[in-house]
């Protein structure tokens, strides 16, 4: 896997949402990403990044334009020193939230996203990995 | 810094002053659109005096020092206003700036001592460098404040209801829905209800760029306490996109009346109210 592109962007107030949000669409867009793909990726994105805010009060997001053999895509990574996650499994459940929300959050993102990835440690943060190919 | 030279700095004050003012008066910066001369002769007078009753030997080097709180007050109020009137923020910082020229003349002028000239000159440098870093502080803060502003009035005139029909409400939402949009448009809409008693509420989201699963939450919960109202509350403007994308999130809006378009919720909404609309025909038979 290549990278073609790489930007940072800081996370600590609700208003940097839609700043990323953007800046995604943007990415996506510039690709060439068709249009359900897109709301599907921006849509996942401000769920791990509502998360972030919520649990670990902000934290780090890293934009990629990534390109495997003729396809290319977006590889967002999520990095935050939050309180971290203690059961993996039981988070990637549906409807289970320790926050009072509908629990579909990490889930329902791994659906939405080609590629996903999360590790996380108590105590040591989370960071979790989607990709999202254009035709994927 | 000495107290001899703090004092030769107090008997000097009318020199610093006229100094300051001409150093203000050749920036090329000056806005006298913003504030006329005779204003700024007060402000520079007002900041100068407080500054050298406050400074002593003793605190001169502890900017922190509780000493200095009514010289902060003072650049805090000049800054705030300064910004709420749309100095930009170099000209705000070349008002405390150009003091120092004022001061390091003055300074130079009276003491001929190299070596000590050498470090009053650091001290007051670095004194004035600190109030430049207040100033900036106050100064962002009152850009925030204004900023602050703005989005409330954003999301005040961002959520109209429009009464549709004798009944029906509808209540186009626009931009991102958070958690505190979400609290203004159920306040507004279920205020609406009971003043236009109508029985069926119609949110469109076509103007929503995003449907997360925080965003739908907010939605199913502005649909109970409608309900709860015992209106009926049906959500429109849903795009191909949205539905592939709320689907695969795994959220459940299938208790809520959906629809594509504001016209088929208006549609439906009628035939609740058990309305009809038809053509009239102009060349009806009698």
């Amino acid at each position: 896997m290549i990278t073609l592109n790489r930007d940072r962007l800081l996370i600590h107030k609700d208003q940097d949402v839609v700043i990323l949000r953007n800046r995604v669409k943007e990415y996506a867009t510039k690709i060439g990403m068709g249009l359900v793909n897109q709301t599907k990726l921006i849509t996942g994105t401000s769920e791990l990044v509502r998360n972030m805010l919520r649990y670990a009060q902000g934290g780090e997001v890293l934009i990629e334009v990534v390109s495997r053999g003729r396809e290319n895509g977006i590889r967002l990574t999520f990095s935050d020193r939050g309180p971290g996650i203690a059961d993996l499994d039981k988070a990637m459940q549906d409807g289970f939230s320790t926050g009072r929300s509908l629990g579909l959050g990490l889930p329902g993102t791994k659906r939405l996203m080609s590629e996903f990835s999360i590790k996380s440690a108590p105590g040591e943060g989370t960071t979790v990995t989607v990709i999202k190919w254009k035709n994927g | 810094m000495k107290a001899s030279t703090i004092k030769m700095l107090q008997s000097k004050k009318e020199q610093i002053i006229e100094l300051w003012m001409e150093n203000q008066m050749e920036d090329p910066t000056l806005r006298e659109d913003l504030m006329s001369n005779e204003d700024l002769r007060v402000q520079s007078i007002e900041l100068i005096d407080t500054l050298l009753h406050t400074l002593n030997e003793g605190n001169s080097t502890q900017v922190e020092s509780q000493d200095f709180e009514p010289v902060f007050e003072i650049l805090a109020g000049i800054s705030l206003s300064r910004a709420r009137q749309g100095y930009t923020p170099r000209e705000t910082a070349t008002f405390i700036f150009s003091l120092k020229d004022a001061i390091f003349s003055v300074l130079g002028e009276n003491i001929s001592d190299l070596s000590l000239l050498n470090q009053e000159l650091l001290e007051v440098s670095k004194l004035i460098d600190s109030l430049g870093i207040v100033t900036f502080e106050t100064f962002i803060q009152g850009r925030e404040e204004v900023i602050l502003r703005q989005t409330d009035e954003i999301a005040e005139i961002s959520t109209p209801i429009i009464r549709v029909w004798d009944g029906i409400i509808a209540l186009p939402i626009i931009g991102t829905l958070d958690s505190a949009r979400t609290q203004i448009v159920m306040e507004n809409l279920l205020v609406e209800i009971v003043n236009s008693e109508s029985s069926i509420a119609i949110l469109d989201i076509s103007g929503v760029p995003a449907v997360d699963s925080l965003v739908a939450q907010h939605l199913i919960k502005t649909v109970s306490a409608t309900r709860l109202m015992g209106a009926e509350c049906i959500i429109s403007g849903i795009r191909p996109e949205i539905a592939q994308t709320i689907v695969h999130l795994g959220i459940d809006l299938s208790s809520i009346i959906t629809k594509a378009t504001l016209a088929s919720a208006l549609r439906q909404a009628f035939t609740m109210l058990q309305l009809e609309v038809t053509k009239v025909r102009k060349d009806k038979k009698v």
